[in-house]
């Protein structure tokens, strides 16, 4: 017997009877014979749960993580992570529903939804979001089409300090499009006025600006860059790391046309890469240019407040290949995670996370120049992350820190031949002062 | 519980907290002294502020509204809402696997990459393939890499004319919508009233612009497309590839595998036919497998296997690239896996079978009740075309609201488009004998009240904790977020 099958063979022989059928075979009847498996599928016989917790730990253990110290960032962040995010998405009546398409059962998923586009759109200052996309990298992705949609221009700019990984999902959605990706060479790790200049033209579709930017720094021409933006009517995409913006000017505040980024920051956990979520925010005459889902307010027939899906004329199930996005299913329960997350931290508490991530960053960045041969790769205002280089290799840092329980951070490498021996070191509200000055003793330690 | 309706900004106190960490153990400099003046806001960003019980109470609540796979039986054609087994939910949360990050090295990262390489087998083993790729997050990412990979197929071949993907007019919204985000043009053909393929039609479609042909089978009205050899057959003489939409794999499990019907690419949804919760929208998986032909052009990286281990190669110079900025959800799949393990190959073959068996079970139940779209053996979903109107009138949407009133969540409404005042059907194998028998006799009822007492059927539903709500006014008037009273 399989646990997850109700249906005994009594059930079975009760059930083909009243139908009129013999066997269950003879649904199969019309698969041509050539067609059927005439074996078994080579997959091992069943596993009790029992097997299956020895074999997941054994697995499991061929992991290194859980008992390191973590400063590796890069969009991803080691964070403390409250109680209460787990004991509400394991509420199965939560996690086990579908898409909410039914709203008079659905009312908490919508419910859910609305005030996680009320808590998004307060973060990033702008006026509208969408459910969630899949991860940051692809909300950029649907954020260019969207330029490309309400321009109708082909031309996307990007500078070259966005996350790597971000440039290369761009790069593969846009080249199916037949779209154009240009890339903007940064002056000292920022992206300029003047190197924006160079390149936008009246075939701008969208300018992307990542802040902070991919090696941490703080972009200070933002301004400029989305007063050139929209003078060549194009619009301005900002992509944000959303725990910074509780410190951080907002995307609204620097007149973004919209806001996008990854969600993991907000209370989701490593997860080896996912799942985390994307968001995405807009202002409000983009509002029927979005991807995905939107939750929006109405009244039922007995005049009481009620959420349903809305503006679903953008979407697949209607409009076929004339929808704005083919997304379907999203992150629905990481932007839960998230919700509780911001809401458990509330106006303080983010504020909170922001200050003392970046005010650690800044202690161990100042021991490390101190006391250390290391230099920055860029000396300039950054936030909670930072690039250090020596004449050692970053693979050989890694490993003097990994002998003592610490994991050092990105290899610059990953960016360019330039950055050969550069050390991307990310600093949470989580890392304490410990932890940080062994950081420093191993460095010094380094010959 | 159910006159809760407070939303969480209207509970705000400033003076509350459901959370703190712990005091900054350095030297507190002022953000002034480090970042300039122009970069930093002027006041932190309008987040509620409560205490851990207002928050608690607060979702719970809200879970109340809320009808999940534990609440009761969910037949929602097309998305195989089946029981979600919490082991699943348990071997996930190990925090071997939660607390590693995607960019360690891949010597501290060794478990993971072996689930990924088995898991890699197993599904190709399932769907007679040559090899998957993790990376697609949900499904219809999965379809839009997989028609990247056709288009990037031809176009490496010099045959960049192929600009065109044939879709049937029963199809997923999402695959239209999936062909012009890879930058296909969609031409739909039209399907027999059975849902079936047209070969006629399919073979007037094809030709050397012709990309691939993107199918579903058994098709979207729960029948096994009989023609599907002389389908692969056109298709690939035609030049063209052949597209497998998986949304239907939980009937042939073991009995039969895509691959071996001529399938070039395949997706499955993870989230569907393995067990992984659809958390209320997600988080999904969306594999996708390819024929060897293919390999070449799936994205990046993909897991090796070495004499010292496991390895993510980005080795490949004809890949698309990369469409997440990691290795998809991996949380998700891990429970796919987990999944697959528990059943083995004895038990996915089992689950296939009864997934069939309480369809037919629940479609002969109905056959007088309601129109069948077709009459004949289905696979593991079934569509009925509306109520017999020689007993009752009534339009679809009514029967599916009065559902409500009797515990169940309606079947899928309206899709397959080809067929008027379409109820599509799936109840999957988690489902008793004693469910389904609930299931149908809460049809017959309705049936009886459409002929007795068609107003309470039409003003349905009436015990639900919000009753039927004004979508044309929410869709008139957006208002997509909270705002203070003024």
């Amino acid at each position: 017997m399989f646990p997850y099958i109700a249906n005994t063979p009594q059930d079975e022989k009760d059930m083909l009877k009243a139908i009129g059928f013999n066997s269950i075979e003879e649904f199969f009847d019309d698969i041509p014979k050539e067609l059927r498996l005439n074996r078994d599928l080579n997959l091992k016989p069943a596993m009790t749960e029992a097997e299956i917790k020895t074999h997941m730990a054994e697995l499991g253990n061929k992991n290194q993580g859980k008992d390191l110290v973590n400063f590796i960032g890069g969009g991803v962040y080691d964070r403390h992570i409250p109680s209460v995010i787990n004991h509400v998405i394991s509420r199965s009546e939560f996690y086990t529903a579908y898409t909410p398409y039914q709203p008079e059962i659905s009312q908490g998923s919508l419910q859910v939804i609305f005030e996680y586009q009320t808590l998004i759109t307060n973060l990033t200052g702008m006026d509208v979001s969408n459910a969630s996309l899949y991860d940051g990298a692809s909300a950029v992705a649907e954020a260019a089409f969207m330029a490309v949609d309400k321009t109708r221009n082909k031309e996307i700019i990007v500078p070259d300090n966005i996350h790597p990984n971000t440039l290369r999902v761009l790069k593969t959605y846009l080249r199916f499009k037949d779209l154009d990706l240009v890339i903007v060479p940064t002056k000292e790790g920022t992206f300029t006025k003047a190197a924006l200049e160079e390149k936008i033209s009246k075939n701008t579709a969208g300018v992307l600006v990542q802040n902070p930017n991919f090696y941490g720094l703080v972009e200070d021409e933002i301004e400029e860059i989305v007063e050139l933006t929209h003078k060549n009517k194009a619009l301005l995409i900002m992509s944000v790391d959303p725990i910074t913006l509780g410190v951080l000017k907002s995307p609204g505040d620097y007149g973004a046309d919209i806001a996008v980024g990854d969600g993991q920051s907000l209370g989701n956990g490593l997860n080896f890469g996912g799942p985390y979520f994307g968001f995405m925010a807009a202002t409000n005459k983009l509002i029927r240019k979005m991807p995905g889902r939107i939750a929006g307010q109405t009244v039922d027939k007995d005049g009481k407040r009620g959420f349903v899906l809305t503006l679903q004329t953008r979407e697949q199930h209607i409009r076929r290949e004339k929808a704005t996005s083919n997304i379907c299913t999203n992150q629905a329960l990481n932007a839960l995670m998230a919700s509780v997350y911001m809401v458990a931290l509330g106006k303080k508490g983010i504020a909170e996370v922001a200050t003392q991530s970046a005010q650690k960053a800044h202690y161990l960045y100042n021991q490390i120049l101190e006391k250390t041969n290391f230099k920055p790769v860029y000396d300039k205002p950054f936030f909670m992350e930072f690039g250090i280089t020596s004449d050692i290799p970053a693979a050989k840092v890694k490993e003097a820190l990994l002998k003592e329980g610490i994991l050092g951070g990105i290899e610059l490498r990953i960016c360019g031949d330039d950055f050969k021996n550069g050390l991307l070191v990310a600093v949470t509200e989580k890392r304490t002062k410990k932890e940080m000055d062994q950081f420093v003793q191993v460095l010094e330690g380094l010959k | 519980m159910k006159k809760y309706d407070s939303l969480i900004f209207e509970l705000s106190n400033p003076d509350r907290r459901a959370f703190e960490i712990p005091k900054n153990d350095v030297e507190e400099v002022s953000l002034e002294s480090f970042l300039p003046k122009e970069s930093l806001r002027k006041e932190a960003p309008e987040l509620p502020q409560v205490s851990q019980v207002d928050l608690m109470r607060h979702y719970t609540n809200l879970s109340n509204k809320n009808y999940g796979l534990d609440t009761g039986f969910y037949p929602l054609g097309s998305c195989t809402m089946k029981y979600n087994p919490k082991i699943n939910e348990d071997m996930a949360r190990l925090p071997s696997f939660t607390e590693t990050h995607p960019m360690q090295d891949d010597a501290l990262v060794q478990g993971n990459l072996e689930l990924m390489d088995n898991l890699d087998q197993m599904l190709c083993e399932i769907t007679g393939m040559d090899k998957m790729t993790l990376q697609p997050i949900a499904g219809s990412h999965g379809e839009m890499l997989g028609l990247m990979l056709m288009k990037a197929y031809h176009q490496d071949k010099g045959d960049t004319k192929r600009t065109k993907i044939i879709v049937p007019d029963s199809s997923h919204g999402t695959n239209p919508a999936s062909a012009a985000m890879a930058g296909l043009d969609v031409v739909t053909i039209e399907s027999k009233e059975n849902g079936e393929i047209d070969l006629g039609e399919l073979k007037d479609a094809l030709g050397d612009d012709v990309a691939g042909l993107m199918l579903t089978n058994p098709n979207t009205l729960g029948l096994f497309e009989k023609q599907i050899q002389d389908i692969a057959k056109a298709v690939h003489e035609a030049g063209g590839l052949l597209y497998y939409d998986g949304a239907n794999t939980n009937a042939i499990m073991g009995i039969t595998r895509p691959g071996d019907m001529g399938f070039d690419i395949v997706h499955l949804n993870l989230h569907k036919t393995f067990t992984t919760p659809h958390g209320g929208g997600g988080p999904g998986s969306g594999p996708v497998g390819v024929k060897e032909r293919l390999v070449p052009y799936l994205p990046v990286p993909f897991v090796e296997k070495k004499e010292a281990g496991y390895k993510l190669s980005y080795d490949s110079p004809k890949s698309v690239g990369k469409i997440s900025n990691y290795y998809g959800n991996f949380g998700i799949y891990l429970r796919a896996y987990v999944y697959i393990l528990s059943m083995g190959y004895n038990g996915l073959k089992r689950a296939s079978e009864v997934a069939v068996l309480n369809a037919n079970y629940l479609m002969y139940s109905l056959k007088d009740h309601y129109k069948l779209a077709v009459d004949r053996p289905c696979k593991h979903e079934f569509v009925l075309a509306g109520i017999n109107t020689d007993i009752a009138e009534m339009p679809t949407v009514n029967i599916a609201k009065r559902l409500l009133d009797y515990g169940h969540h309606p079947p899928t409404v309206y899709f397959p488009l080809i067929v008027n005042e379409a109820l599509m059907v799936e109840p999957t194998e988690t489902e008793s004998k004693e469910m389904l028998d609930d299931f149908i006799q809460a049809m017959k009822d309705i049936v009886e009240e459409s002929k007795n007492d068609p107003e309470l059927v039409k003003t349905a539903p009436h015990t639900t904790p919000v009753r039927k709500l004004d979508e044309v006014g929410a869709a008139r008037n957006p208002i997509v977020r909270w705002k203070p009273e003024e």
